[in-house]
């Protein structure tokens, strides 16, 4: 066995990613952050008065849920290790830096598809249809990942209270919400305007219109694909997931039908 | 600084540690500066040094916790910036403060650091009950490791740091703030390792400690390297001075004893009579044959050795020769 080997460092990483999710999933943050935070918020605009069709807010909160969730774990790990010194024997131990992220991304990827499946297990009893399923999950996949990935930069800050990153997780994540395209769809959205500059550039637009597709078939799949050229972490790999589905469904059929609710 | 006795005929086998010119900087204070030595096969190498003498520091980067400023290290001849990985399969840390994860019990703990030191189940599930039996964890190994007292803590961080049976053993305070009990338990698995050919790298404050089990002892002082040697060798090479003790069943005048052979200055508290001596055969004979002429009684006489703990204050410039 060649401990420095990728494959060896790999299964590392699936060790550290089982005890992060043993040890931090349950954590107050982490709950609060993840679960509640977006429960909430999507009440919030449920019972708002603004007579959303159902199709178009579940989506809206899978897309909510996956971002939240997959940026609960991984900003909070690195302050609490730090924080229990347990980082220090982690780094002791015979595993690289990559594999410790790696660990960490995974155990937060796991966390945001997990909560997220059951959101979106919640709109399907709910009678919403499930179209492209595989589309679905492959756009959850990527943006659980680049999520998680986006979550452990907040954790780059040198500190051990896990606190002041949450806090810092805070100030992002929300902007983010409220810009995103969730609960006010960019093609409703003023061309131009000040709203539609940063929300066709968030990570978060492009999940839920990943979500929105495969689930509800709203959007403009092409015209998404190609009016966001987005962000440089985000925009690749959801862009490949939009014109994937786009071909796989070929929905251009639907592509009018804003909000409609289904796909026929 | 004191250079080491290379003289030792039991000292030979590779090095397993070599540090050269290690330097850390923060900011701009210089935590360790350019130190350099050698740790080798199968010795306990105590590492020692006033508070802030940038002990930790060396030991975190001899362990690749934080990264080198200047020099290289080498383990096991790996270069530890280079091939950290496998530098690090091959030791094992216990650091001061325990870093087990408490939300986990004891025997997650181990089964984690076996997977993370890549042991098959089986291999880590034995050497897991064999350490929690011999560290007296073993009826506790259930129960989340937050409900453990520091003593246990710091057990079950050495059975952590065990389990892939190490070769070399990186130990920092491994006793501070223990119960007697646990404090042998660990020196005593500490020697039973050591006979058995792990080398030790211990940073201790504890001088009696340092004394009864290190093979060698390097003294750092503001990060730089002071001594180096065997305990004994560094002692009389830095006090050369004995004290001899002496109390007699009557009093006797001051100017007699500081007139005795061999007596290079006396002093007296209570009854006991404390005589500075460069010979203490020479002054011990003395002593007696006065005793006789006087008809004094020795009440007691002890011989005191030159301790580490002065050798460690003057080599560490908090007391003055």
């Amino acid at each position: 066995m060649n401990p420095a080997a990728y494959g060896e460092q790999v299964r590392r990483a699936w060790v550290i990613a089982r005890k992060d999710i043993r040890v931090y999933y349950l954590k107050g943050p982490v709950l609060i952050f993840g679960i509640f935070m977006p429960v909430f918020l999507f009440l919030a605009f449920f019972l708002g008065g603004r007579q959303l069709p159902l199709a178009f807010l579940v989506s809206g909160l899978v897309g909510m849920t996956l971002f939240f969730t997959s940026t609960a774990v991984s900003p909070a790990i690195f302050p609490w290790e730090g924080q229990a010194r347990t980082l220090e024997r982690l780094a002791a131990c015979p595993v690289t830096v990559e594999a410790i992220v790696l660990g960490d991304m995974i155990a937060s990827t796991l966390f945001g598809i997990g909560v997220t499946a059951i959101t979106l297990l919640i709109g399907l009893a709910l009678g919403l249809p499930l179209l492209h399923g595989i589309v679905l999950g492959f756009g959850i996949l990527i943006a659980a990942c680049c999520f998680s990935g986006l979550g452990m930069l907040l954790a780059v800050p040198p500190t051990n209270l896990p606190s002041n990153i949450m806090m810092l997780s805070t100030l992002l994540k929300f902007p983010l919400v409220f810009i995103s395209g969730i609960f006010v769809p960019l093609e409703q959205m003023r061309r131009g305007g000040s709203c539609w500059r940063p929300a066709r550039r968030s990570p978060t637009s492009r999940t839920s219109s990943a979500t929105r597709f495969p689930a509800h078939t709203i959007s403009r799949w092409r015209s998404i694909s190609r009016c966001l050229p987005g962000s440089p972490w985000f925009s690749p790999p959801l862009r490949c997931a939009c014109t994937g589905g786009a071909c796989r469904g070929g929905c251009d059929r639907c592509s009018d039908r804003k909000m409609s609710g289904r796909c026929q | 600084m004191i250079k080491e006795n290379s003289d030792d005929p039991s000292a030979g086998g590779p090095n397993i540690i070599e540090v050269e010119t290690l330097t850390k900087t923060f900011g701009a204070i210089t935590a360790v500066d350019g130190i350099s030595f050698e740790v080798r096969r199968g010795e306990i190498f105590g590492f020692l040094g006033p508070n802030g003498a940038g002990k930790t520091t060396t030991t975190r980067m001899l362990t690749g916790v934080v990264p080198i400023d200047g020099g290289s290290v080498r383990i096991f001849g790996h270069d530890i910036q280079k091939e950290p990985v496998l530098a690090k399969q091959r030791f094992g840390v216990v650091p001061e403060t325990s870093n087990a994860y408490v939300d986990l019990t004891a025997w997650q703990n181990l089964m984690l650091v076996g997977d993370l030191y890549g042991l098959d189940r089986t291999r880590a599930e034995r050497r897991s009950s064999d350490l929690l039996e011999t560290l007296g964890l073993s009826g506790r190994s259930d129960q989340k490791v937050k409900g453990y007292s520091k003593g246990m803590k710091q057990r079950l961080i050495l059975a952590m740091a065990l389990l892939h049976e190490p070769e070399l053993l990186f130990l920092d305070e491994p006793t501070s703030g223990l119960d007697v009990q646990s404090t042998q338990m660990i020196l005593g698995l500490l020697r039973d390792l050591n006979a058995d050919g792990t080398t030790i790298f211990l940073t201790t404050h504890n001088m009696e400690e340092a004394n009864r089990l290190c093979d060698r002892i390097g003294i750092i002082r503001s990060g730089k390297i002071v001594a180096i040697d065997a305990p004994e060798r560094l002692k009389t090479a830095i006090d050369r001075e004995h004290q001899v003790e002496v109390s007699f069943d009557r009093p006797v005048p001051a100017e007699a004893i500081a007139g005795l052979d061999g007596v290079a200055g006396a002093s007296r508290t209570g009854d006991v009579w404390q005589i500075t001596t460069g010979n203490p055969d020479l002054t011990i004979r003395s002593l007696v044959a006065f005793s006789g002429d006087r008809g004094a009684t020795i009440l007691t006489l002890n011989t005191l050795a030159p301790s580490l703990d002065r050798a460690f204050l003057r080599l560490t410039g908090e007391e003055q020769p």
